[in-house]
């Protein structure tokens, strides 16, 4: 459109902020659980901008913020054969084993 | 609003990370469901098909696969096989509804330094603050799809795509923070609240942080219009004439009609849509009604009446060629609010660029320091 012509990030404009993973921990006793993401230029930024943008309402009481570029995921394509391994051992469960009648505490 | 409270929830980690979070805003005692009880029960039905699973194989046909996840009201994820019309139509939606957040900032905005006590200016800077994070919620929902956050922005810079239009209407008088509280906010609720069972993971999981934190922007409002309805007479007439402006425009809210409503088919289908536009509208009369009882003021439609047949209001519709004109950009404020988007967006690129270069500064000078490490 040639009544706008900022850059915004698009091809000769500033790189775009990287994107930033964020977790909070809703109070003490519970893990860090993923809420979402958000762009910044740097960790500390982020933090506060994670402040800002997950924990309005008290909604946390410690953030943690990840460089999205720096996780390494298994793709849900690979899905089966990644977690296959898993699939055949049931033994692993304890409901896998019968117990004699009479037997307590186990 | 009352009887729309929320119930108090037990603790739970498996969820969209608002279970339990806002179980402390409202009052325990009402169990009766309503529309944040909607919001619980769309979670609830996100953690039951999440513990479902889905057993099998994506296998050859990642079409049929997409088509099982979404008859078994399971979630298509980020990284999925999606068709690719399903994604445009997700991206285009939720990069609207983005927007919307970020140009119904002004409308508001524009009462901030006029608020009549700092209670109420303190409220609106939160619900403002609000607005600017549902519209960030939503972005990073877009971006899942593979859109970029620069993509995103210069589409709504440039003009070609749209936000809501009620947003091009004017706030004339302090009633209107009550008004675009109760009445819009209102509708945007109606119509956001089954977005919370949409088919695309992130973009129901955005939607159910969204319309907890909504529901306090629409009993701000409906509390400051029920002040103002019990105060002076100078008072109520400026509710009164408020609540006259805006009726039309929040009904046109819910979009034309389903006969003319060109993406409704297939996105129902989808399930990124669960009713029509028409339904939403309905039942957004019919809970106004009640409301407006309480406030003591009339909803600006003469023929607005029960119908006992139907089971529900006859009322008037808004005027949708009126609603077309000003999604075209000949509405009251269209240009004036994107005027005001791309100076703001303007402005703010010394901010950006200085955050930029303080990253790059910093990160250098860590370089450096290791590599000295290194050498001594």
């Amino acid at each position: 459109m040639s009544e706008y012509s900022e850059p915004t990030g698009q091809p000769g404009g500033a790189p775009p902020a990287p994107l930033w993973e964020v977790f909070v921990r809703a109070r003490r006793g519970l893990a860090h659980t993923h809420v979402g993401s958000l762009h910044a230029a740097d960790a500390e930024l982020a933090l506060r901008n994670a402040r800002d943008l997950y924990t309005r309402r008290q909604e946390g009481v410690s953030i943690w913020v990840l460089p999205a570029a720096a996780i390494t995921a298994s793709s849900p394509d690979e899905k089966d054969a990644f977690f296959d391994p898993a699939a055949d051992k049931v033994y692993r469960h304890p409901t896998f084993y019968e117990v004699p009648e009479g037997a307590a505490h186990l | 609003m009352a009887g729309n409270l929320l119930h108090p929830l037990e603790i739970d980690v498996l969820s969209c990370n608002t279970w339990g979070m806002y179980g402390n805003d409202f009052p325990a005692d009402d169990t009766s469901g309503g529309l944040l009880g909607e919001v619980e029960a769309a979670e609830t039905a996100l953690r039951e098909a999440a513990e479902r699973g889905r057993h099998g194989a994506v296998g050859a046909d990642p079409a049929a696969y997409f088509a099982e996840v979404i008859a078994a009201d399971q979630k298509v994820e980020p990284r999925d096989w999606m068709p690719e019309a399903y994604r445009a139509t997700l991206i285009r939606q939720i990069a609207q509804h983005a927007h919307s957040e970020i140009i119904g900032m002004q409308p508001e905005g524009n009462w901030i330094t006029r608020a009549p006590s700092l209670k109420r200016k303190a409220i609106l800077l939160a619900k403002v603050q609000d607005e600017a994070g549902h519209g960030l919620y939503l972005y990073a929902a877009a971006e899942t799809l593979g859109v970029s956050r620069d993509e995103l922005v210069d589409l709504l810079l440039s003009g070609r795509q749209k936000y809501s239009s009620i947003f091009n209407y004017p706030t004339l008088s302090w009633a209107d923070m009550g008004t675009i509280g109760w009445l819009v906010d209102g509708a945007a609720i109606v119509n956001q609240v089954p977005l919370c069972r949409c088919s695309y993971g992130p973009y129901a999981r955005a939607m159910i942080r969204i319309c907890k934190e909504e529901s306090f922007h629409q009993r701000q409002g409906y509390e400051i219009l029920y002040t103002l309805a019990h105060g002076t007479p100078a008072q109520r007439e400026m509710a009164q004439e408020s609540v006259n402006r805006w009726w039309y425009p929040s009904l046109a809210m819910f979009g034309p009609p389903d006969t003319d409503s060109t993406h409704s088919a297939q996105s129902m289908a989808w399930k990124i849509k669960r009713f029509s536009n028409d339904e939403l509208r309905q039942r957004f009369v019919d809970m106004c009604v009640g409301q407006a009882e309480v406030l003591g003021l009339t909803l600006p439609d003469p023929a607005l009446r029960w119908n006992d047949e139907r089971g529900a209001y006859d009322f008037t519709q808004p005027d949708y060629a009126e609603l077309m004109r000003v999604i075209k950009g000949a509405g009251p404020c269209n240009r004036q609010r994107m005027e005001h988007r791309r100076r703001a967006h303007r402005e703010g690129a010394w901010v950006r660029a200085a955050a930029a270069a303080y990253a790059a500064k910093q990160a250098n000078k860590k370089e450096q320091a290791s590599k000295k490490e290194k050498v001594a």
